[in-house]
């Protein structure tokens, strides 16, 4: 099957996630050697999603681990003195 | 592929079999192996809670409500999920009935409300000059992410976060947000799609401007 652009753009992110049939997979990449367009919407994707899913996007709260342990902690010895 | 997911599939049955051994440790009181149980989510279960409330001191406290309301629960989880998927479960329920509260309105995480409108077309560009991760270091460029991140609606953040930042399966997010894999690939690929068009135009090529504006910004490193 020939796809155009949109069919393209609709199976991006299942593309991305492996997840299409191996014929759609071959008629996606053979849309793809021709159509630089499309080329750079699933580049721009996959790398502002690498960019997404880096650890140093987003940072955790200074601190929140130690407080996460002692509150989980002062619940349990709260739990023991009650029961 | 098939290869891949079978050594998947084999590291995930091995936690889970580690897990139910210190599950039931804990059950049978060592008691203080739950925080070893629950170390290595520790950042996943933040961002989820962030991913909904969008407010660092009450995402905080939702993983922590999360935590404690695990523990206490600990006896019901049966193991037909993953304990991090049963985990996660936990803090987005608590993360979206902190979100109602807050914000006085019936978004309806479980279903799809939004089918007529939205146009998710992607933003069209000639060439893209690959942003290697190494550019995260500045400031201005994580912004931009958490920024586009924030414009998301919450259903749709919820599932780019556990899918793209904690790298869940399908069905780890499905069941983490109590809807089906159809509902979370329709999400995914609207947050996907919506993510492209808010940055590429900022951070692609054609705009050099915006990494040269990094670069002045950063005082011309």
């Amino acid at each position: 099957m020939t796809l155009n652009c949109k069919h393209v753009w609709a199976q991006i992110s299942s593309y991305i996630d492996g997840s299409v049939t191996p014929e759609m997979k071959q008629d996606i990449e053979r849309h793809l050697a021709h159509c630089r367009y499309c080329s750079a919407v699933l580049d721009s994707t996959r790398n502002i999603l690498v960019l997404v899913g880096d650890d140093r996007t987003f940072e955790l709260p200074v601190g929140y681990s130690k407080r996460l342990h002692d509150r989980l902690q002062a619940s349990m010895d709260s739990a023991d003195s009650t029961s | 592929m098939a290869d891949k997911d079978g050594k998947q599939a084999a590291i995930t049955a091995e936690i889970a079999a580690r897990e139910a051994a210190i599950i039931a440790r804990i059950l049978a009181g060592e008691r203080e192996l739950f925080h070893e149980l629950i170390r290595p989510y520790e950042r996943g279960l933040y961002l989820a809670a962030f991913s909904v409330v969008q407010h660092e001191a009450d995402a905080e406290d939702i993983a922590q409500d999360a935590v404690i309301k695990a523990y206490k629960g600990l006896k019901n989880f049966r193991g037909e999920a993953r304990f991090s998927t049963w985990l996660m479960a936990i803090t987005l329920n608590e993360a979206r009935s902190r979100w109602r509260k807050t914000n006085g309105e019936q978004l309806d995480f479980l279903s799809d409300g939004d089918d007529s409108g939205g146009d998710y077309t992607p933003s069209v560009l000639a060439d893209w000059r690959y942003i290697p991760s190494e550019e995260l270091e500045r400031k201005e460029l994580r912004q931009a992410l958490q920024q586009a991140i924030a414009k998301l609606s919450p259903e749709y953040r919820e599932v780019l976060i556990l899918r793209d930042v904690r790298g869940m399966s399908i069905a780890e997010t499905a069941e983490a947000t109590g809807v089906n894999e159809g509902l979370v690939k329709v999400r995914l690929f609207r947050a996907r799609i919506t993510m492209q068009k808010m940055l590429a135009p900022q951070l692609g090529p054609r705009q050099r401007g915006f990494m040269g504006w990094l670069t002045r910004k950063a005082g011309g490193r």
